[in-house]
């Protein structure tokens, strides 16, 4: 699998590490009271779909940078990817906008 | 029963062959799904398969359903390395898996079929004063649980092995862990043993019969939606791992379970060579020879999540650069076959049998990439909770909520990151 770096380029695979799934980078709340239930399905529980799969992808062999990679897991199609801190702040904004209507 | 050994001889062989082998009758019935069951099994793999002969024969259930999408032993079953073991370190595995190679060692005369079981021993082999001490502990736990375990020096390795790589300068073989009862198994015969055995019991076989959706109400499950219609059941058996967590979605549960592919190997036909299994403890890689004289070989999963029954190359490399450091002459040997299989990796390494939380629906999974050796007790064990609601003694950790309750089975130490395992 080649995996199109935002700042490097196409890479092999090889040179990644596997993280899981994306949903890993929304933690829960620690402080919420059913918080030990909370972690527990966050670090445990998988939604492990056969098709498009936001995943995690760490260049340990490149430049230590963290990608949101969306492959498809019936086909290993890479359609998307985006550096890990793109992804968040997309995500923030995207609620915060939705917060202000 | 009737006398089903009698259907095979040399005489009938002979026969067959001098009058183009139709007389060959199939061995087990293709049966209409009746409306309902007292149990439906999600799933004709081995496990499935196995649960519905223990069910019949040993709990007295016969009024079962295995339910297959494609034919029976069409996924992992047919796709495994064909390795049967039981040396496991830690209480919540060992006895079972122990269970597990007892009934392998009977399963022949059991289902009165040919499964090619051969003992013929598994070697781990160490290459450091750690890994030493590792196996001793190990070899150690086997024997607590009533295994059997040898540790080899390496002049006690060299005797068996003299094709390995001792003087490897980076992983010299220092001796190495033998369990004389492990051996292989022909994978594809147990499928069908088990499925003959079930079938002349009054188990339905049901192929080309996907399950479409459960039917759940009020906290229940009394049934399946299928292809071939819907099939009412006192208990659904769910039993299809590499597919757990799609079809555990129909009933709106997440599994502690992440789907990857494992890739495995057969070369070319070479002469005796390996009398027994071999794995090399500095990487991961293991082989054995098949009684056609393949090698058959493999290494780590490909480590991302994964559906596809196919791998990538980097892991090929790893794997022969494995078998490289331990057997350089596997250099000279032409790669005949490659394919991959979908494994339930779970959180901790370690497989489920249990019940859910919805009443009537029952799961077995996350077996990792360690599933056909377990496929005899595996099959028992869930039939024992199907039939008496309670786990078998040596299943009772293979729970659901072990996480929750930091009861976690992690043989490797590695935590929540199921490529690592």
């Amino acid at each position: 699998m080649i995996i199109n770096h935002p700042l490097l380029g196409p890479r092999d695979a090889s040179e990644f590490v596997y993280k899981g799934d994306a949903s890993l980078i929304e933690r829960p709340d620690w402080q919420a009271d059913n918080a030990a239930e909370l972690f527990h399905d966050y670090l445990y529980l998988r939604d492990n779909p056969a098709g498009e799969h936001q995943e995690l992808w760490y260049h340990e062999q490149g430049d230590r940078s963290w990608l949101v990679v969306t492959r498809n897991t019936l086909t290993h199609d890479i359609t998307n990817v985006e550096l890990a801190r793109d992804a968040v702040l997309a995500k923030q904004a995207k609620k915060s906008g939705r917060g202000e209507k | 029963m009737k006398h089903r050994g009698l259907k095979y001889s040399g005489f009938k062989v002979i026969k067959e062959a001098l009058t183009g082998h139709k007389g060959w009758k199939p061995v087990w019935r293709t049966p209409k799904p009746k409306k309902e069951y007292d149990v439906v099994i999600v799933g004709g793999g081995g496990h499935g398969l196995a649960t519905a002969y223990y069910l019949a024969k040993e709990f007295g259930l016969t009024n079962v359903a295995v339910l297959e999408k494609g034919w029976i032993g069409s996924g992992n079953v047919g796709r495994n390395t064909t390795i049967v073991r039981s040396n496991y370190l830690l209480p919540g595995n060992e006895p079972f898996y122990e269970f597990s190679m007892k009934l392998w060692e009977n399963l022949e005369q059991d289902f009165n079929y040919n499964a090619m079981v051969s003992q013929r021993g598994i070697l781990n082999l160490f290459h450091n004063d750690a890994g030493r001490d590792a196996y001793a502990r190990r070899g150690n736990a086997m024997m607590l649980a009533g295994a059997d375990a040898v540790l080899l020096d390496q002049d006690g390795v060299r005797e068996m092995y003299p094709c390995l790589d001792f003087e490897n300068a980076r992983f010299p073989i220092k001796g190495g862990l033998l369990q004389p009862r492990g051996g292989t198994v022909r994978h594809d015969a147990v499928a069908w043993g088990y499925a003959r055995g079930a079938d002349s019991r009054g188990v339905d076989i049901i192929q080309n019969c996907e399950v479409t959706g459960m039917v759940i109400e009020n906290g229940v499950c009394s049934g399946v939606e299928t292809s071939q219609g819907t099939i009412k059941a006192k208990k659904v058996a769910v039993c299809v791992a590499g597919s757990s967590s799609r079809v555990m979605s129909m009933a709106g549960m997440r599994l502690p379970i992440e789907s990857h592919v494992l890739q495995a190997f057969v070369s070319e036909g070479l002469k005796p060579i390996l009398p027994g299994v071999v794995t090399f403890g500095a990487g991961h890689f293991y082989v054995s020879q098949s009684d056609k004289g393949g090698l058959v070989f493999g290494g780590d999963i490909d480590g991302y999540n994964s559906y596809a029954q196919r791998g990538n190359l980097p892991v090929v490399e790893d794997v022969c650069e494995g078998g490289m450091a331990l057997m350089p002459m596997i250099g000279r040997a032409r790669l005949l076959r490659m394919w991959g299989g979908v494994m339930d990796m779970s959180m901790d390494g370690s497989p489920f049998i249990d019940k859910t939380h919805i009443d009537g629906l029952y799961f077995n999974g996350g077996w990792c990439y360690g599933g056909f050796k377990a496929t005899p007790a595996s099959g028992w064990c869930y039939a024992h909770l199907l039939a008496k609601d309670e786990p078998h003694p040596v299943a009772t950790e293979y729970r659901l909520d072990r996480f929750q309750r930091g009861a976690m089975i992690d043989e490797k130490g590695m935590g929540a990151q199921p490529n690592l395992h």
